[in-house]
């Protein structure tokens, strides 16, 4: 593909800063200002405050306190309970969330004569706010009169209520259910992309030779959807591990610390002790875990742009 | 001849595929037969399933007795500015990646993609500290500035690709015909981006409509969208199931339909990355 680049010479003679070649950089001038103001700027000011103890509304009593608050973060052991329940969290959501986009996206992949109604209702779950979800699923979840329990006492799966979220044992994976819910489109409509970029003939060549659909899953259909499966996973990990409005609304972190993930815990502190310089240190921990998992993927995505 | 395998396709698809919709609706659904109930009812005999049973009782105490229609008009207008500063910001920021090559192109295009995966929380933090330091808390402007610091970079990835996929020879031939570079941006790039442009703003528009943590921490009295406005439905005493499930549906509302609007536009932006889930 050909590329205009005209000669500075020749289209914009006159001072430095009116020539073309300067042109890319003032058209991104005001996208990548707004963001150093609005992104980076703030996350510097998180690096230093997290070298502080800052108590909110103790101003007076900010001191430096150099790596004081990571080192506290050590013995910490709420600190060990979140990063725990943060590797449940992401390590059931994502398998949930893929395993159900992909049955979905191959049904939806079928020729049946209501599939476009059927995709566009798939994907309702994915499309509301996550406090109405959140709401919706204590509601269900409710231990007296929500309509879980009623429907597992009618089939008899449970003799008694369960107090879902009130249960220490069960509220993260209570949660975890609800974020099943809520991702699984996301998988379904990118897994379903992925799957129309198989060619036919690929299926035909493979009935030709006999192959059942079985093995023609497991040599043409998984082979053609593992960029889409890698690509789509990354992304879930980093946004399921950073997406707590979920759990704030269903739980606020309880009962006890029995479903506070990192940020949670980070927001928690801040928001309820007003604990800035130790909620941001928990912050900036997260960050440089959740790092490998970007890095990864901003390599692969680089790669396809330089395509 | 045919039967067997309508039959057969029935049982291995058209069920399947009806009882994963049942389950991707099903909590909404119930979520409006709630609100449809009256309160009084909820708490002696449940949701009510038959149409009998139904008032439209929790949307007029909704409308009538909470400011629900002032939080909505606080989101209308956050979404809408929003929408407003990132698409002005990054309409010509996507034709600069999508046309020139220059060094840091790249450097630049991925520091966009990594702003969409930093937490939120290690923004939400610094950004309560700096709007109070400023003065900035409870204003519109606040949680517009704050959404976009998820509505830009995604504005700029979304419109790179649409302004990539328009023929690079419909710009030289305006300039050979002596057009500056802003006049081709202007007359022949932007009618052609106008349907990207309206996706993407849509976009925006429904992610600022639903985001909750910014709106929760820095609004505040003056300043209250949707989103927030609905929890506070939920009572003091106890919880008024019937009035939250109907703010939720009406909150929700707006969101839903311009998604599924929108939705088919959106694959591209999600496979690079950019879409949020």
């Amino acid at each position: 593909m050909s590329i205009v680049t005209p000669t500075r010479a020749a289209e914009s003679p006159g001072p430095f800063w009116r020539r073309a070649h300067l042109t890319p950089y003032w058209l991104l001038a005001p996208a990548v200002v707004v963001t150093a103001v609005i992104v980076f700027l703030p996350m510097a000011q998180a690096v230093i405050t997290s070298f502080y103890d800052l108590i909110l509304f103790r101003p007076n009593a900010s001191r430096f306190v150099g790596f004081g608050n990571y080192i506290k973060l050590f013995s910490d052991p709420v600190f060990w309970t979140a990063l725990w329940n943060t590797v449940i969290w992401i390590g059931l959501t994502v398998p949930l969330q893929m395993g159900l986009g992909l049955v979905t996206a191959i049904l939806l992949n079928r020729e049946f004569p209501w599939r476009s109604v059927a995709r566009a209702l798939i994907i309702i779950p994915w499309a509301l706010p996550s406090v109405v979800i959140a709401l919706m699923w204590r509601w269900i979840y409710d231990p007296n009169t929500g309509v879980l329990n009623d429907l597992l006492i009618y089939l008899s799966v449970v003799q008694g209520a369960v107090p879902w979220l009130a249960d220490p044992h069960l509220a993260l994976y209570a949660v975890i259910a609800t974020l099943t819910w809520q991702g699984f489109p996301f998988f379904a409509v990118m897994i379903l992309a992925g799957l129309q970029g198989i060619p036919k003939s690929q299926y035909e060549a493979a009935s030709l030779d006999g192959a059942s659909s079985w093995r023609q899953f497991l040599h043409i259909t998984l082979p053609g959807i593992m960029p889409v499966l890698a690509t789509a996973g990354l992304l879930r990990v980093i946004w399921v591990a950073n997406s707590m409005d979920v759990i704030f609304v269903m739980t606020g972190g309880g009962p006890g610390y029995s479903t506070h993930t990192l940020p949670l815990y980070a927001f928690i502190k801040a928001r309820q002790n007003l604990d800035f310089g130790y909620g941001t240190a928990i912050a900036v921990t997260f960050t440089i875990l959740l790092g490998s998992f970007v890095a990864v993927y901003l390599a692969r995505t680089m790669r396809e742009v330089e395509k | 001849m045919n039967k067997p395998s309508t039959l057969r396709r029935i049982l291995t698809t058209d069920l399947p595929v009806a009882l994963i919709v049942l389950f991707a609706m099903a909590p909404f659904a119930w979520m409006v037969l709630t609100s449809l109930t009256p309160s009084a009812q909820i708490a002696s005999s449940g949701v009510s399933l038959s149409p009998a049973g139904w008032s439209l009782d929790n949307y007029w105490r909704l409308l009538g007795q909470t400011s629900f229609l002032t939080n909505m008009l606080h989101s209308l207008i956050i979404a809408t500015g929003t929408m407003a500063l990132g698409l002005v910001v990054a309409v010509t920021a996507a034709y600069s990646f999508s046309r020139f090559r220059f060094p840091g192109r790249r450097l630049l295009m991925l520091q966009f993609l990594l702003i969409n995966m930093f937490p939120v929380v290690l923004l939400i933090l610094p950004l309560f500290v700096l709007m109070r330091r400023f003065g900035l808390l409870d204003t519109h402007f606040a949680l517009i500035l704050a959404n976009s610091t998820v509505a830009i970079p995604f504005a700029v990835w979304m419109l790179t690709s649409y302004v990539g996929a328009i023929p690079k020879s419909l710009d030289e031939a305006a300039m050979t015909d002596g057009c500056s570079r802003l006049t081709t941006l202007r007359r022949i790039v932007l009618p052609l981006m106008v349907p990207g442009i309206i996706s993407t703003g849509i976009y925006i528009f429904i992610t600022a409509w639903n985001e909750y943590l910014y709106a929760l921490t820095l609004g505040g009295r003056n300043v209250r969208p949707v989103t927030v406005a609905i929890q506070t439905l939920i009572g003091e005493y106890q919880i008024e199931w019937g009035l939250l499930a109907a703010g939720a549906v009406v909150g929700a509302l707006p969101a839903t339909l311009l998604f599924l609007f929108v939705q088919r536009h959106l694959i591209g932006g999600m496979t690079q990355g950019a879409v949020k889930g």
